[in-house]
């Protein structure tokens, strides 16, 4: 698709980002000490710290990735949503009262309240970085993602603005401008998706034959043998049937390839229905061709610039309503779901053709699904696991749903915003305001992506798109809102992050683990130098990483965190015997094997290595069903091996 | 009085743990179940995962009734 800069979301930005950096500046003369750096004096309301708990967990990933898988796959993005939301039961139930009571800047102070250990802040320092870099480099590549389109500037452009935006919010006023941004940023998410689905239900579902650019999808009905690879046909005077060489006789779909006499260009069709006596019909397909001198067709012509000229058509309709009936106007919550159960939508899907001339073709072909298969769990390529006949897939699946419910409790940037307010039951107060704005969105995601799937504004060719450019399909002005705010999205979890990391830096290794020792001043001053500092590589690795589909590099942050942090801060909770060496030997084991087991299994071997999913070792590829249990097991045992009796001290549980 | 507050957690963790749990065990291995659609047309995929969240709110508002709230801010200095 051709996305021309839309100056409605040029002055939402611009406003967002003046208010933002207004309000940071504002704020600044307020963080002069430590305390006010990293804690915001733990004098944040609660009600605002909750709204900004919204702010700093609902990122690019929850609300673009979110919509965009529901959008093209159906329920499967859901399964997300719940997971992502069960984890803060754990944080609520288990670890919010405990985390505010003992520790004071950074969740390593927490694990170390009874030991004043240098091997603990330096173990739960690493962590912490190694979590939070994790989930910076899906933000800054997303930040790019939406800006190219939106503000027509080039990837590294966006990757820079935002990264450079943030560390201003960061510097000059730590965690109090980061509350407030998160805060503003947690209730214009919430509102606007609201609204947006209000208009959904509103708008209701119309059949269509194409997208809202008015393009209809064309079928053409042959007989079978004219298509056959020996036939040399022509199809109703129009087409000549290109015979296919080896390389389209292999492909897993059944594609036609046809040359239109007209205007000369091939095109690809895509074979279905081939039941009906002898008869079959032929679906219009749509393909990007890119050559080896770099250029790009698009549906067998040179992609154009500017509107009007060669693209690709937009996606998203719905092809058949229950009753025959042509659009159903306005639906409720429950009748959205119960119409769409019974209705037809067509989604589309890809396949990449490595032609023998060098250059390569990918085909979106539609795929017409009933409601009934979109609305059940199990289309997507990663939760397909579910209907394999391998055990293991299904084992995979129940890892994943556990690292998302383990790992939101054990994430640095979020158990930092504990230590923000001023006692426990404001961190209770302000976790259960938490639980029901993210669940509240939550709850709209689902009616967000199937609303997008139903649009007919989806680019085949970037589900991270699919709730903005549903919002354009409502109109412009909520196209910039949504635009603008799926922006600051990222700024607010962008500058959670990196204050969590320079904490860790400056508080837990600099200051604890190596033993500098720093005046209130010099800490603030070591603060905002290494918030600075991670910025920056941010920046550089969003530039670096911009090709990769790094969506699942928040699924790592998840497992690394519940495997690393999870135990140490559940056991000494909950457990008097837990030793020094057992918290550090946890740390560290639950770290490195399930980092390790992340970069052998299958799904890397595939997106990031290029290789062949089933050459991996592992018999699956989420970690968290193993590597959570051995972190547990390892704190015990080592615990068990090192007590002595001064470590059978009471602590407060 | 803490501790008091950490049992309630601790009830309604499990709870929470069990309706979690037996959806996703549900979704591994009855897959075929999550189609059925038991009540107004809505399939058990869409009322379970709702209920989830909904169950999720309603569980912490529970929470939030019954806890105690110690006064704690003195409590911080100890560990500055």
């Amino acid at each position: 698709m051709i996305y021309e800069r839309s100056w409605e979301a040029v002055a939402f930005f611009a406003v967002f980002v003046g208010f933002t950096l207004g309000l940071s500046f504002w704020l600044g003369g307020k963080a002069k000490s430590s305390a006010g750096y990293f804690a915001a004096h733990g004098q944040i309301p609660w009600f605002v710290n909750g709204i900004a708990f919204a702010g700093d967990y609902l990122s690019a990933a929850s609300f673009l990735g979110i919509c965009g898988m529901i959008a093209f796959y159906g329920y499967d993005g859901f399964l997300y949503s719940i997971g992502y939301l069960a984890g803060w039961i754990v944080a609520l139930f288990v670890v919010a009262e405990p985390m505010k009571r003992l520790g004071r800047f950074t969740f390593a102070d927490a694990l170390d309240a009874k030991f004043n250990s240098r091997g603990i802040k330096l173990a739960a320092g690493i962590s912490t970085l190694a979590v939070s870099l994790f989930y910076l480099i899906p933000q800054m590549v997303g930040a790019g993602v939406l800006v190219q389109p939106l503000l027509g500037l080039d990837h590294w452009m966006g990757v820079v603005m935002v990264g450079a935006v943030v560390i201003m919010i960061v510097v000059t006023a730590g965690m109090v401008s980061t509350t407030w941004v998160q805060f503003l940023k947690g209730s214009l998410l919430v509102f606007f998706s609201a609204i947006l689905t209000w208009m959904i239900l509103d708008r209701g579902f119309t059949v269509e034959e194409g997208g809202n650019d008015g393009h209809k999808f064309r079928t053409l009905l042959v007989v079978s043998a004219a298509i056959a690879p020996e036939a040399v046909g022509t199809i109703a005077d129009e087409f000549d049937v290109i015979p296919p060489d080896d390389v389209w006789k292999a492909t897993k779909q059944p594609f036609v390839r046809l040359k239109e006499r007209k205007s000369g260009r091939t095109t690809v069709w895509h074979v279905q229905d081939s039941d009906k006596d002898g008869q079959v019909s032929l679906k219009e397909t749509q393909t990007v061709t890119k050559s080896k001198d770099g250029k790009t067709l698009v549906n067998g012509e040179p992609r154009g610039t500017k509107k009007g000229e060669p693209e690709l058509f937009t996606v998203g309709y719905v092809s058949r309503l229950p009753d025959g009936k042509s659009s159903t106007g306005s639906l409720t919550l429950a009748s959205f779901f119960s119409t769409l159960q019974d209705s037809e939508v067509v989604l589309w899907r890809e396949e990449k053709v490595a032609e023998s001339d060098g250059q390569i073709t990918t085909v979106y072909y539609q795929k017409p699904t009933p409601g009934a298969q979109i609305l059940r769990p199990g289309e997507h390529p990663i939760f397909k696991g579910i209907r394999s006949d391998r055990w293991f897939d299904r084992i995979d699946f129940i890892s994943l749903m556990l690292a998302l419910f383990c790992g939101t409790a054990s994430l640095p940037h979020i158990l930092i915003r504990y230590y923000t307010v001023k006692d426990e039951s404001s961190a209770r107060k302000s976790t259960i305001v938490g639980i029901a704005s993210i669940g509240f969105f939550y709850v709209l995601t689902l009616y967000m992506g199937l609303g997008a799937m139903t649009s007919g504004a989806l680019d085949v060719t970037d589900n991270n798109m699919a709730a903005p450019l549903l919002a354009k399909s409502m109109n412009t002005w909520l196209f910039a809102a949504i635009s603008a705010i799926a922006f600051t999205t990222v700024l607010g979890t962008v500058s959670g992050l990196i204050l969590a990391s320079a904490g860790a830096v400056t508080h837990d290794l600099l200051g604890s683990a190596f033993g500098f020792q720093m005046n209130d001043d010099e800490k603030v001053r070591i603060a905002k130098l290494s918030s600075v500092g991670v910025g920056a590589i941010a920046i550089i690795l969003g530039i670096v990483f911009r090709d990769m589909n790094v969506s699942f590099l928040v699924g790592w942050a998840f497992s690394v965190a519940a495997s690393a942090n999870l135990p140490s801060l559940v056991m000494i909770l909950f457990w008097n015997g837990v030793t020094r060496q057992g918290v550090i030997s946890a740390i560290i084991v639950g770290m490195v094997s399930s980092l390790s087991w992340v970069l052998l299994s299958g799904e890397t071997y595939a997106k990031v290595y290029g290789l062949n999913a089933a050459d991996s070792v592992l018999p699956f590829s989420q970690p968290g069903l193993i590597t959570i249990p051995l972190g547990f097991l390892t704190l015990i045992v080592v615990s068990l091996a090192t007590r002595t009796d001064t470590n059978d001290r009471n602590i407060p549980a | 009085m803490q501790s008091r507050n950490a049992r309630i957690g601790m009830v309604l963790f499990v709870v929470y743990f069990i309706l979690y749990g037996g959806f996703v065990v549900l979704n591994a291995f009855r897959p075929d179940l999550m189609e059925k659609t038991p009540v107004a047309g809505l399939n058990l995929a869409i009322l379970y995962g709702f209920g989830l969240i909904v169950g999720a709110l309603i569980l912490s508002l529970i929470y939030g009734a019954l806890c105690n709230n110690p006064k704690s801010s003195d409590q911080q200095e100890q560990h500055s």
